[in-house]
């Protein structure tokens, strides 16, 4: 796109789960086909697209951290990138609140916002019908809620789909984490009497939800793993708030 | 006139003993390194004017948020009061108010501070009842030992014995003014006439009943509790800097000096920053003396190894801590049973302060003891186990951040000892060499788009 001198209305920053993980690429491909649907020119970085050094940052590896930024940063300001919109919390955390210092500055977007701002401009429509009855539950990510304060966005988007929403007892500000947050997901877990992630999904267990939106590949590999711990996936589903909008679209 | 003598060198000494720690303990803040946080006054002032003043994180957990003000409000306004009895204690006068304030005034005056003394006298015993009786999870754990849960005790047993010293010297006072002036005279107690009331105060009247009406047994209560009062105001007081009941003081500058930023954002090391630079920079001499004139910089370390390495405001933190536990009782990996505690990694860091700081004023500035915070306090099991998920920053009511504490412990770890658990070597080489975490091919990262 930028061989032709044209530039797209925004970059997709698809992350590292999303171009690899089996299961977070469905949610790459619901995301970019709703792009598709409303009309919006985006971009990949492809292959020039590199790790933007969250789990190294938070795990201390702060010299490895800058070297993924600074070489980021580098492809993302070649193409004179402006607005970056991204599937993955973390990597919208990073890319938003720590690049800047160090020379990267772009709007940053997480995908819930972006499609919000789609429905609100009407870019974007979804008969709900398909969820009617359905009672759905939403799973803050703590590196859009707690640590960006998006809380509304992704329950405005959920309100398209006709469903029921319900929320767990301890949502929003106060939403406990699924376990896979700084660097975790690489690693076994401490010795304790329990995973964070069964103990999250006992929540949504008692939310008597049928459906868990998630807005971060590694809250939705790390709830996954939970439902299937109480042998509860034939009852609960796990699936990204794109996903969910993608099938209302019947995309 | 000897009452008052004793008085003001009461005063006086409370006042040295009091400045003398506090000395210490900003010197001991001032162990760490330093940052500046002079930016965005005007944003400062209000989130301290919000969460220090209007309380507005502690009402997140209702019933002790709102025991909470009860004490706080308390304690700010009977200071009013307590400015009565230093200038009668100074002057040798009788509640110098009322020469001030006339009779009815006063009565509402003092009816007041009793409707205070009242509810702060409720909230303890109620605090008392909930510590001692409810066995509240978070007020249990490894940190909390002998020691922790005595101070918390001791604070609030003190506070109820003012607040039931308060009443009963004016109920015992109330009796006094209402017996014949007459009366009063013949016992030689001329200071406690000329001093008249309708009825009651408005709490303390509800013990006149079990007083006696012989006015020198009432004088001798009366000044027992008076005494009782403001000596215990001023033990309290030099006690408050060694416990965790300091919050008192630093909950405002602390949260006057809060992160302003996302609480997702961590810092970029400076440090590193500039050696990124140096090895990305192909005009770069690799093998270039340094500049004649360039000042030596001191050597800093990566990340924290003790609390000489972390900032003044982390120290801060540390001692602006109350030991609540709504950060532990908020962790994922507390609640899931694993060692981290963040109440402990304050209290360890204020303890090693603490330690360093009286090591360091015994045997000079540039003594070192031989420990550190890592490893005599903290251990990596406790630092691993963090998902950096900010839910005990967000607790916090005065907005300590264990995380930033946490972080720069793991950066130590990583880039200075390379101490990271095995997995998470594995995962920076992937990132090293793939640009991501796992071992896949940098050319396969488009695949999705023809899956």
């Amino acid at each position: 796109m930028a061989a032709a001198g044209e530039s797209p209305e925004v970059l997709f920053w698809v992350g590292c789960m999303g171009s690899f993980d089996d299961r977070a690429k469905k949610i790459t491909k619901a995301f970019a086909k709703l792009l598709n649907r409303a009309n919006v020119k985006f971009a990949v970085l492809g292959t020039e697209e590199s790790c933007s050094g969250d789990p190294a940052k938070r795990s201390g590896n702060e010299f490895l951290f800058q070297m993924q930024a600074f070489a980021n940063i580098q492809v993302l300001n070649a193409y004179e990138v402006k607005r970056i919109v991204t599937a993955c919390p973390h990597c919208f955390n990073t890319l938003k609140n720590e690049y800047p210092e160090l020379g990267g500055n772009y709007e940053v977007i997480h995908h819930t916002q972006f499609i919000n701002t789609l429905f609100k401009e009407g870019r974007l429509t979804v008969e709900g019908g398909s969820f009617k009855g359905k009672r759905i539950t939403f799973h803050d990510p703590c590196y859009l809620g707690r640590a960006n304060d998006v809380y509304e966005a992704p329950r405005e988007v959920l309100q398209k789909l006709d469903a029921e929403l319900v929320e767990m007892k301890r949502c929003k500000q106060r939403g406990l984490c699924c376990g896979a947050g700084g660097a975790q997901m690489f690693k076994e877990a401490e010795k304790g009497d329990k995973e964070v992630n069964v103990e999250r999904t006992e929540d949504v267990i008692e939310s008597k939800a049928d459906i868990v939106a998630a807005g971060c590949p590694f809250c939705n590999t790390m709830m996954t793993d939970g439902v299937k711990h109480f042998n509860k996936e034939d009852e609960i589903s796990v699936k990204d708030i794109a996903e969910l909008i993608a099938e209302a679209a019947d995309l | 006139m000897i009452s008052s003598i004793i008085f003001s060198v009461l005063i006086l000494t409370t006042a040295v003993i009091f400045i003398v720690r506090i000395r210490q303990i900003n010197a001991n803040i001032n162990l760490g390194r330093d940052i500046d946080l002079s930016d965005r006054p005007s944003e400062r002032w209000k989130t301290m004017a919000r969460v220090a003043l209007g309380q507005s994180k502690m009402v997140a957990r209702p019933f002790a948020g709102i025991m909470h003000i009860f004490i706080y409000v308390g304690f700010i306004l009977i200071n009013l009061e307590v400015l009565e009895i230093l200038i009668d204690g100074v002057f040798g006068t009788h509640r110098i108010f009322y020469q001030f304030l006339g009779s009815d005034t006063y009565h509402t005056f003092i009816g007041f501070f009793e409707l205070l003394a009242f509810l702060v006298l409720f909230a303890c015993v109620a605090f008392l009842v909930r510590r001692n009786v409810g066995r509240l999870k978070r007020f249990s754990g490894t940190e909390m030992t002998a020691w922790p849960k005595s101070d918390a005790n001791i604070i609030l047993i003190v506070e109820s014995l003012l607040m039931i010293a308060v009443l009963t010297m004016n109920a015992a006072d109330s009796v006094l003014f209402a017996l014949p002036d007459a009366t009063v005279m013949t016992a030689g107690l001329s200071h406690y006439t000329g001093i008249e009331f309708d009825g009651w105060f408005w709490f303390s009247g509800y013990l006149t009943g079990m007083l006696p009406n012989d006015p020198t047994t009432l004088f001798y209560i009366e000044r027992a509790c008076w005494w009782f009062h403001i000596v215990g105001i001023f033990g309290f007081l030099i006690y408050i800097p060694y416990s965790k009941h300091f919050h008192i003081f630093l909950a405002f500058p602390n949260t006057y000096y809060s992160k302003l930023e996302p609480a997702g954002e961590l810092t970029n090391l400076e440090s590193v920053k500039k050696e990124v630079e140096l090895m990305m920079d192909p005009n770069q001499d690799p093998f270039a003396a340094p500049a004649a004139d360039a000042i030596p910089a001191e050597p800093q370390r990566f990340g924290a190894k003790d609390v000489t390495d972390l900032s003044w405001k982390n120290l801060m933190d540390a001692y602006s801590c109350t030991e609540c536990g709504r950060c532990t009782s908020e962790c994922p990996a507390n609640q899931t049973g694993k060692l981290l505690s963040p109440r402990k990694i304050m209290m360890d860091t204020r303890d090693r302060a603490e330690e360093l700081g009286a090591h360091k004023r015994k045997n000079g500035a540039e003594a070192d003891d031989g420990k550190s915070l890592l490893g005599d306090y903290i251990t990596k099991e406790e630092l691993w186990a963090c998902t950096t998920c900010n839910a005990c920053t967000d607790a916090c009511p005065v907005n300590i951040n264990p995380l930033n504490i946490i972080v720069d412990l793991r950066r130590f770890l990583v880039m200075e000892e390379s101490a990271a658990p095995n997995e998470l070597n594995t995962m920076f080489t992937n990132i090293e060499n793939n640009g991501a975490p796992w071992q896949f091919a940098m050319a396969d990262r488009a695949n999705w788009r023809d899956e």
